[in-house]
């Protein structure tokens, strides 16, 4: 076993922190105010270089976790697993793991970063050294999410995440900047108040903070009271989540932040932190409660149904660009708490599946929105039109982030959506047939969206001369093209992890422990032997 | 041991020559790009000459191919396979065939277009999207191609995306399909639930060799049904059928070698394989076979009306596209699949060359499309007219022409299949005569008569047709031999391409359904081969034995039936006389006719406000549902308003009490802490008791 294996998840998260500690020490260098106001220092540019440089490397270092992971363990990897004592009294541990699920989220999350610095290379306007030591701390807070183990460190990750993507749209965002990010704020933060409520009650019952030891005090049922309480704790839990994914109606602070957020904010608002959303309900709701998860599961998928259809539906007749890609958002991750709450190995492995497609396909889809937004500073999409003309090469890198977004098969996003909407049918087929309407409606909006930016004749002269993808621009996304395309042919290689891991989780939830029968929708994949029953009652 | 037929490479050649000129096409010559698509294609062709060569000595019938797995779950796994048996070589064949000379054709069409290795990139993707979907051993490797051709459609219809029009009707195509692909994913989803796989060999046999289990659903809707109802309603986005057919008029937005290839002879046709390929499933659901036969039968008459009073030469094309595309439906619909596929085999050829030839005369022309403006072309480009004559002959159903056997086996078995059978021929009779006079008519419109230049019509057409408008002045020339040699090749398929199948009646030895036999008859759960020479009774579903007729019988049939060819024949021969009486003789009739029948004729010629209605009912309401209802109302109104109010209240609650700044941070902050302790103190004191 390796020396690295043991410290590898601390110095994953704690890396761009402590580059952000030592960029604080940075001596700004000379100033110099440009025409437009913005005041820019000599440092800028050396800074700019040493961030790229640490996401990089934080990358390569996260890749070391699918290098040497276990495929045939379900659980939280014991080589990578870290736990000290942090705080005697209360007991709080610092905890880290990793398992199937959470890897792959990390590892989306180290890349998209320095893709989302590079994106906004030249479009941070003055106190360029605050934009990245924030970038670099949000790094840290969202990896911290999703390995913290022990649920007090995993309260403080998750509203660590708050305070530097509040600042980032507050500060380096657009004209209703602050409306923006006060409601992001406020709305997520008063959100998971309800979480840190369930999480201290499971303290004072359990005596701990620590993820598995709560999951095996709640999983034995030895915890007094936990009948009339659990429903309460999942719902705390759920309140936090469900407004971080967002699920319908807790979503209407998503298309604020987005269209006031500065591009790369766009894009790790998007491509990670609603993910932290989905994934707590997996970890937290799903496999601490799978009772109440069960009990609830109807009209969370109805939220969810509801989000996907009405998420597409106001997305079809959004005038702003980055507001329509927010609400595709909504559908897209209803799509996901569908699948986590469908209780199916196909549904639950379709989510973690979806998580990452969103990551890569939204992440660049507001990229591109965001080179839009450099060249024209607007995202009104009457303002363009017929911008296949000038900008080919932006036209077919939008076209492939089109198809993955819409589940074109071969690109990521189909494998993600067949999977949840199959496993959705297994779980009740009209979840599926309402909730498949999407794949009509996601065509309907990335289509007409398509068609009014660059098909036609060019209608405003100002976009006759738009320059087309730079070699900056280029890096940035061409990684997120080439990758929709290789989760669209290989998803073996993320599902060999993601499976086994998913898959222990929807089991918790499959199997009643109080309910002696099953019912014949929980039961399994392959229900052959349950077909003449199901006939019977179609007839 | 089998060998190894390497069937991967023919998919993926097309697409290697897609990704070079996508890649590298802008900076190539024009002869590079269209050597390295010709290249590809001609190389997928071969690969398929050699796989149908070695076929005969396959040990194992369908040969199976796989590389490896696509998705993978627990209990759940697609797998990259390809399978080769008799009807995904016949579709093999036609695809790469006609696909490999509608390619030849497209240099000289596009060779002044400025989107040249755009086009043949397109093209080359389609041919690779096309060729999985016929290779596929699994529905959801299918749905690959499936939706791929879809996407290749969508960018060779929006072509010219300076024309909003062009645009407009790419979008359309893609998403009137996604709505049939919507009912196919569900299908799916019922296949993995109640097969646990998606694959074809699995599905069926499971199907076939659990007869108890799955019976053959004559008392109402079972699982099978169900499944074939969603199948068929992916197959009529696919295959332009009601009440999904109204994308592929539109669809003529693109350049004509793409409605040759695309919207004619090979992507149009992968409903009608979808379902041949699903025969087993069809055949356990009498209701969906109903009812695939019935939209088949309304289908070929309702567009073949359309195509008689259009004046486009595409769009009447595009009508009867539809209606024969109905015709092979209905044949699936009485379980005649092999004279789906016959005939799907044989339209692949005459519909190829007529959109061909039409694109020759348009090319002709510089850019005209509009047939009143032709008349008397026969003398300015001979071949074409030739070729095109031809074409028209065979989609006429006049023997010994292609379309003739196809189209004559189709109307047998429908007359054959049921008591009710007399209806579905009647229907089919009935298109024959209006599909023979349509397409007369276009041919006499076209290449008799005197020339009808219109005056404005270069600069109307100019524009939408791009670098053909150089030569638009002057005389209709004829095309150069790289448009003309597939032409001609076509025309001799057209002419021979029936003779494979001639039925026994007419002392044929029908080797076409012969050859296709082991995929869609299957007796007792067991493929087998079925003896004996009474081959319209392969429809019957497994548990309707119907061997061994008595010879006195099977010659009445072969009386009735050739009484029935000839009254097709004549039908035929009436459109013919008819569409010259009205276009050569007498032409000042026509417009006559249209005045007397007054509204009926406008209705039919605005296409029976299909397009209207859909969009008033349909596309209106959700746009203007989502903006006023949904957007701004429930989103904006409701909901968000909700929150502001919350906050709104609650800050105002809280000024008056703190007299804090509103809107600042900190104020926020104070007020989440305040509900924060609240809460927290709630859930404490809750865990403490």
């Amino acid at each position: 076993m390796n020396y690295f294996d043991k410290i590898a998840l601390t110095v994953i998260t704690f890396l761009p922190a402590a580059a952000a500690l030592a960029l604080m020490f940075f001596p700004r260098g000379t100033a110099q105010t440009d025409s437009h106001g913005h005041t820019h220092y000599a440092s800028d540019k050396p800074i700019k270089w040493v961030v790229l440089g640490v996401s990089i490397l934080a990358f390569i270092l996260s890749l070391h976790l699918p290098a040497h992971f276990d495929y045939a363990q379900s659980g939280f990897q014991p080589r990578f697993n870290t736990n000290v004592e942090w705080i005697a009294s209360p007991n709080i541990h610092y905890h880290l793991g990793v398992d199937g699920i959470s890897m792959w989220l990390v590892v989306l999350t180290t890349f998209l970063v320095p893709l989302s610095i590079l994106i906004q290379w030249d479009s941070v306007h003055g106190r360029v050294k605050e934009f990245m030591v924030l970038i670099l701390l949000l790094e840290t807070a969202m990896i911290g999410v999703f390995l913290a183990l022990d649920m007090f460190l995993f309260y403080v990750f998750w509203e660590a995440t708050l305070i530097p993507m509040a600042l980032l749209i507050g500060i380096y965002g657009h004209e209703r900047r602050i409306y923006a990010a006060v409601k992001f704020f406020l709305y997520t933060m008063l959100a998971s108040v309800f979480m840190l409520g369930s999480i201290i009650w499971l303290y004072l019952k359990v005596g701990s903070f620590d993820y598995a030891a709560i999951q095996n005090a709640l999983s034995a049922g030895q915890i007094p009271g936990i009948a009339t309480a659990a429903p309460w704790l999942f719902l705390g839990f759920f309140i936090a989540f469900a407004v971080k994914v967002p699920l319908f109606p807790f979503h209407t602070w998503l298309p604020d932040a987005h269209v006031e957020a500065p591009t790369a904010g766009s894009v790790l608002l998007a491509g990670v932190l609603l993910k932290m959303g989905t994934y707590g309900l997996m970890r937290f709701n799903v496999a601490l409660f799978p009772e109440q998860a069960r009990i609830n599961a109807p009209w969370i998928i109805t939220l969810a149904i509801i989000g996907i259809i009405y998420g597409a539906l106001v997305a079809l007749v959004q005038p702003n660009l980055k507001k329509l890609i927010a609400y595709s958002s909504v559908s897209h991750l209803g799509f996901v708490v569908l699948g986590i709450f469908s209780f199916t190995v196909a549904g639950a492995d379709g989510a973690v599946y979806q998580m990452l497609n969103h990551g890569v396909s939204t992440g660049a889809l507001f990229m591109l929105a965001g080179m839009l937004y450099d060249r024209r500073h607007t995202y009104e999409i009457k303002q363009f039109g017929g911008l296949a003309t000038p900008m080919p090469v932006y036209t077919m890198l939008f076209l492939v982030i089109t198809l993955s977004s819409i589940g074109l098969p071969l690109t990521n996003g189909f494998v993600g959506e067949f999977l949840i909407l199959s496993g959705a049918f297994q779980a009740k087929a009209i979840y599926a047939i309402l909730a498949t309407t999407g794949v009509i409606w996601s065509a309907g909006y990335m289509l007409w969206l398509y068609q009014r930016t660059f098909f036609g004749e060019i209608k405003l002269a100002i976009n006759r001369n738009l320059p087309d993808v730079t070699q900056r621009e280029r890096l940035a996304l061409f990684p997120l093209v080439v990758l929709a395309l290789i989760m669209g042919l290989f998803s073996p290689y993320w599902m060999k992890a993601i499976d086994p891991s998913s898959m222990r989780i929807v089991e918790a939830a499959q199997a009643p422990k109080v309910h002696a029968t099953v019912h014949p929708e929980d039961s399994s994949l392959k229900l052959v032997s349950n077909r003449n029953s199901e006939n019977t009652n179609r007839k | 041991m089998d060998q190894n037929l390497h069937l991967w490479l023919i998919p993926l050649l097309p697409l290697l020559g897609a990704l070079i000129n996508g890649a590298l096409g802008r900076r190539f010559s024009r002869q590079a790009v269209a050597t390295v698509a010709l290249a590809s294609t001609a190389a997928a062709f071969g690969m398929a000459l050699m796989v149908a060569a070695s076929f005969s000595g396959l040990a194992h019938v369908p040969y199976v191919e796989s590389h490896g797995p696509w998705i993978q779950i627990t209990g759940f796994t697609v797998n990259f396979t390809f399978l080769l048996d008799q009807l995904s070589l016949v579709m093999l064949l036609v695809v790469t065939g006609v696909g490999f000379l509608i390619h030849i054709y497209s240099v000289g069409y596009m060779a002044d277009d400025d989107g040249y290795y755009r086009f043949f990139a397109y093209l080359n993707l389609f041919m690779f999207f096309m060729l999985m979907l016929v290779l596929a051993n699994n529905y959801l490797l299918m749905f690959v191609g499936w939706e791929g051709v879809g996407l290749a459609s969508y960018l060779l219809i929006g072509f010219y995306f300076l024309k909003d029009s062009a645009s407009q009707a790419g979008k359309k195509a893609f998403i009137v399909n996604r709505i049939g692909d919507f009912a196919f994913l569900l299908g799916m989803f019922m296949m993995t639930k109640y097969f646990g796989t998606l694959d074809y060999t699995s599905i069926f046999s499971q199907v076939l060799s659990n007869p108890a289990q799955f019976p053959v659903e004559t008392g109402g809707a079972g699982l099978l049904t169900l499944i074939a109802f969603c199948l068929m309603i992916g197959a009529t986005g696919k295959s332009a059928q009601i009440p999904l057919y109204v994308w592929l008029p539109d669809a003529m937005e693109g350049p004509t070698p793409v409605s040759a290839l695309i919207h004619a002879a090979t992507m149009v046709t992968a409903g009608i394989y979808m379902v041949a390929r699903s025969n087993v499933i069809f055949n356990h659901a009498p209701m969906a076979l109903t009812t695939v036969a019935v939209i088949g039968a309304l289908t070929a008459i309702f567009a073949a009306s359309i195509g008689i009073v259009q004046t486009d030469i595409k769009r009447v094309l595009a009508y009867s596209t539809i209606s024969q595309l109905g015709y092979m439906f209905m044949a699936c619909g009485v379980a005649a699949y092999s004279a789906a596929i016959f005939h799907l085999m044989t339209h692949a050829f005459f519909k190829a060359l007529l959109f061909l030839s039409a694109g020759s005369v348009i090319h002709a022309l510089g850019g005209e499309q509009d047939m009143r403006h032709m008349g008397g072309l026969r003398k300015y480009i001979p071949w074409t007219f030739g070729v095109m004559a031809v074409g028209t002959i065979a989609i006429a159903g006049i023997p010994p022409f292609a379309g003739f056997f196809s189209k004559d086996e189709i109307l047998w078995k429908a007359f054959s299949s049921s008591s009710n059978g007399w209806i579905f021929w009647a229907i089919g009779l009935v298109t024959a005569l209006m599909t023979s006079f349509y397409m007369f008519r276009l041919l006499f419109m076209t290449f008799f008569g005197e020339r009808r230049e219109a005056a404005n019509a270069h600069d109307a057409h100019a524009s939408a047709h791009g670098g053909h408008s150089d030569h638009g002045h002057g005389t209709p020339h004829e095309s150069p031999w790289v448009m003309l040699t597939p032409l001609v090749l076509l025309a001799i398929l057209s002419t021979v391409g029936g003779w494979v199948g001639i039925p026994h009646s007419m002392g044929g030895n029908n080797h076409f359904e012969k050859f296709l036999e082991p995929v869609f008859v299957h007796e007792g759960g067991q493929e087998t081969e079925i003896e004996g020479t009474a081959t319209w009774t392969n429809k019957l579903p497994p548990t309707k034995e119907t061997t061994g007729e008595p010879a006195e019988a099977a010659h009445a049939n072969t009386s009735t039936e050739l009484l029935l060819t000839g009254i097709s024949v004549a039908a035929g021969l009436i459109g013919l006389a008819l569409a010259w009486f009205l276009y050569v003789s007498r032409p000042e009739l026509p417009a006559r006719i249209a005045h007397n029948l007054g509204n009926l004729y406008t209705t039919v010629l605005n296409k029976y406000y299909v397009d209207e209605i859909y969009q008033e009912a349909v596309v209106d309401p959700i746009v203007e549902g989502s903006t006023d209802i949904l957007w701004r109302g429930v989103d904006v109104g409701i909901v968000d308003g909700a929150v502001n109010g919350a906050g709104t209240s609650a800050q105002a609650a809280f000024g008056t009490l703190r007299k804090m700044q509103s809107g600042n941070i900190r104020s926020y902050a104070g007020w989440v802490a305040l509900g924060a302790a609240l809460v927290v103190g709630y859930m404490v004191w809750m865990g403490i008791q």
